[in-house]
């Protein structure tokens, strides 16, 4: 059997893309699909036994008292995030974006993080935000009596969220940065021109310009924001009474410490589909307000 | 054309399953039997003797290829989540350490191997002797599904020196000795320490860290209250009993200061507290002599001289690869003899071995006094922690619904009220 050229280069074709085909098959697509099977069944983990359950899992989200707690949790924490670290973010690109001396020092300080392990930079937090740790010491150096930042109902989401800010913080930096130094220059002077000052020059000029990087930006960090699991297993368990308990940690709880998966596969697939909602509303909504050259 | 692609695709994945079945090859194979048992316990010493076992073991038993102890690090819900996660997902260990607050659910479940009657079987084992008390949290009707491997009972450890720069000449031994070791005594005391201007705490109870509220049953079992009643069904944190307990133990932490607030950290066995409530287990820690130290039971309560323990048990998962050749080796593992080796760490559930002069030899570290006083008496008189089925999702709702009450200002009657309303629906499942 002879095959011809252009079959032959289809055969190539299929198995260059084999591997990567397989393995996305296999851990992708399958464990997808596993979740929402799952989500469908009464599963005895223990026993390693599963029934049809049909819908119980989705109606018992409603009967469950920790749900709405869970729900205003992952809110509070989402906006809260998403909206310190863009503007940190944003400010910190601004600020580095000046030609002064010292900012690949400054770039690199707060990049670093980006690359420390999740974990570690989150066990160091721990001990530093301790009743009796770094960040009281410091503020009784100075005469304040600093709050239990890890046991305070208030304070324990924002110590939570301020962590991941200073993590991840960087990554966002860059790339406005990138988007700010892409920033035609004859745009700017004309602008300027024509009597614009500062301010008006960063609303009516940049941020239009930099427009496509905040949605690039507000999407990877709402996504990043909903699926935060090490930073709450590590600093507060989800307490004080539910403050920090957000969705993924809350699945984990269910699935994994409670034994009941088919909740637990149930509350994934929600949040895969509140992921998926706000990711496309936000793609909708570029058209609104990303400004495009063309 | 289309048949053709599917036939494909049928193939190569055919391929791929063939390919991973040859890799698991073998692990069925009865004459090369790769054991595996999973473990909390991270002490060398301890791993060192395990293995040493089933050296010992392999001897006699050439079909068991290996054994290997599975160390899974973390605290208690972390390790009772790896356990879980690995039954699940298809890896499930043959041997495994469960903690008592998942027996329970690991009895009911079926998911354990009835071991009685290979223990029955076992030459010289003598499974008669293994103590009521020890196998009754592991045992359905009248078969034995765990092996009550460790039954270490709580005590309150003390340093003597931070005592002594405290200006404390009533230690807990004496007070024990005349009679008068009871809540109120620990509180005093601690609240003393801490109020030397050390920078040391009062009393730590071990591993609390106001997440584990389980441990304090060490506390409120004296003042005669428990987390549910006998049944398993009725709340019991609203009871007058409790409410004592817990308003004592509120003014320790935050009037007296006797026991460090949330949030902050104390570790009794680095010398940074005076009292600490720990498993006798613990006393390992010591070994190196960092201070000098003692060990009493626990202070007596207004309504009771209770004493608590804790309790791991050994299981076979009816799912592991080879349930008969490890309930085998847990039969050998858990004999007289072994038992006795183990009892320098694990406390035994076996009579002929619960008694001072034979756990002194192995547990050089205590007294004759202080094992009788604490492990013998312990174990033969204390009740075991607080357990349910469903004890994850009990243990989550209560923690949660007792935050409220880890606060300077906190009403604790309403607190606990709070407590019973948030698991009531889950203990009358």
């Amino acid at each position: 059997m002879t095959l011809t050229s252009r079959r032959r280069d289809e055969l190539a074709g299929w198995l260059f893309i084999a591997p990567q085909a397989l393995g996305f098959l296999a851990f992708v697509v399958a464990p997808l699909v596993a979740v929402v099977w799952y989500s469908f069944q009464d599963v005895n983990l223990l026993a390693g036994t599963s029934t049809f359950a049909g819908a119980d899992n989705y109606a018992k989200l409603f009967d469950d008292p920790t749900a709405p707690k869970v729900a205003r949790a992952t809110a509070i924490f989402c906006v809260g995030l998403v909206v310190l670290n863009l503007a940190l973010a944003l400010s910190l690109a601004l600020l580095l974006n000046l030609k002064l001396r010292g900012t690949t020092v400054f770039r690199t300080v707060f990049f670093s993080p980006v690359v420390v392990t999740l974990v570690a930079w989150t066990i160091v937090w721990n001990f530093l935000l301790q009743d009796n740790g770094g960040i009281n010491s410091l503020l009784q150096a100075v005469g304040v009596d600093g709050p239990n930042w890890l046991r305070g109902n208030g304070t324990a989401m924002l110590s939570v969220i301020v962590v991941q800010v200073l993590k991840n913080v960087g990554l966002n930096m860059v790339l406005f940065l990138a988007a700010l130094q892409g920033i035609p220059q004859s745009i700017v002077e004309a602008s300027q021109l024509d009597g614009a000052g500062p301010w008006r020059r960063f609303r009516s000029v940049t941020l239009p310009m930099i427009s496509p990087t905040t949605l690039l930006t507000a999407i990877i960090t709402v996504a990043g924001a909903l699926q935060v699991f090490a930073q709450i297993q590590v600093l507060t368990l989800g307490g004080p009474a539910d403050s920090t308990n957000v969705l993924v940690f809350y699945f984990y709880q269910q699935a994994f410490a409670n034994h009941d998966l088919g909740y637990g596969s149930a509350l994934a697939v929600v949040l895969f589909l509140v992921i998926l909602v706000l990711t496309l509303l936000q793609w909708r909504m570029r058209k609104r307000w990303v400004f495009h050259e063309s | 054309m289309a048949y053709r692609r599917i036939r494909l695709l049928a193939a190569a994945l055919s391929a791929v399953a063939l390919a991973s079945t040859a890799c698991s090859g073998g692990a069925g194979d009865d004459k090369n039997i790769a054991l595996r048992m999973t473990v909390w316990t991270t002490d060398k010493n301890q791993l060192a003797l395990f293995d040493s076992i089933a050296t010992e073991y392999r001897k006699t038993h050439p079909e068991v290829a290996s054994v290997e102890f599975d160390v899974v690090p973390g605290d208690t819900s972390a390790y009772s989540a790896a356990l879980t996660t690995q039954l699940s997902g298809g890896n499930p260990p043959d041997l495994a350490w469960i903690l008592e607050r998942d027996a329970p659910d690991f009895v009911q479940s079926g998911a354990l191997t009835n071991l009685k009657p290979t223990l029955d079987a076992a030459a010289g084992y003598n499974a008669a002797e293994l103590v009521p008390s020890a196998t009754k949290l592991w045992t359905k009707e009248d078969g034995l599904y765990a092996y009550p491997f460790s039954t270490s009972p709580f005590g309150m450890f003390y340093n003597k020196n931070l005592l002594t720069r405290a200006g404390i000449t009533e230690t807990p031994d004496r007070l024990v000795a005349s009679g008068r070791w009871t809540w109120d005594a620990a509180r005093q005391i601690a609240a003393q320490v801490a109020a030397k201007d050390t920078g040391k705490a009062g009393l730590v109870i071990r591993e609390f860290e106001y997440k584990q509220w389980v441990l304090l049953a060490s506390v409120w079992r004296g003042f005669g209250a428990d987390a549910w009643g006998p049944d398993g069904k009725t709340c019991g944190f609203t009871s007058p009993e409790m409410t004592a307990a817990m308003t004592f133990l509120h003014q320790a932490i935050f009037t007296d200061k006797a026991l460090p607030g949330p949030g902050t950290t104390a570790d009794f066995f680095a010398g940074e507290a005076g009292l600490t409530i720990a498993q006798i287990s613990r006393a390992g820690l010591l070994k190196a002599k960092p201070f000098e130290w003692g060990i009493v039971p626990l202070p007596a309560g207004p309504k009771a001289n209770a004493q608590v323990i804790g309790q791991a048990g050994i299981g076979v998962p009816v799912k592991g690869k080879h349930a008969k050749a490890a309930a085998d080796f847990l039969a050998y593992f858990t004999n007289p003899a072994n038992s006795a080796k183990l009892g320098q760490y694990f406390p035994p559930a076996r009579d002929s071995l619960l008694n001072a002069a034979t756990l002194a030899k192995a547990n050089p570290l205590f007294s004759q006094e202080q094992l009788q006083n604490v492990v013998v008496n312990g174990i033969k008189t204390g009740a075991v922690l607080p357990s349910h089925t469903g004890s994850a999702r009990i243990a989550s709702l209560v923690q949660s619904a007792l935050d409220p009450m880890w606060q300077p200002d906190a009403n604790v009657p309403a607190a606990l009220a709070g407590v019973c309303q948030a698991i009531d629906p889950a203990l009358s499942r």
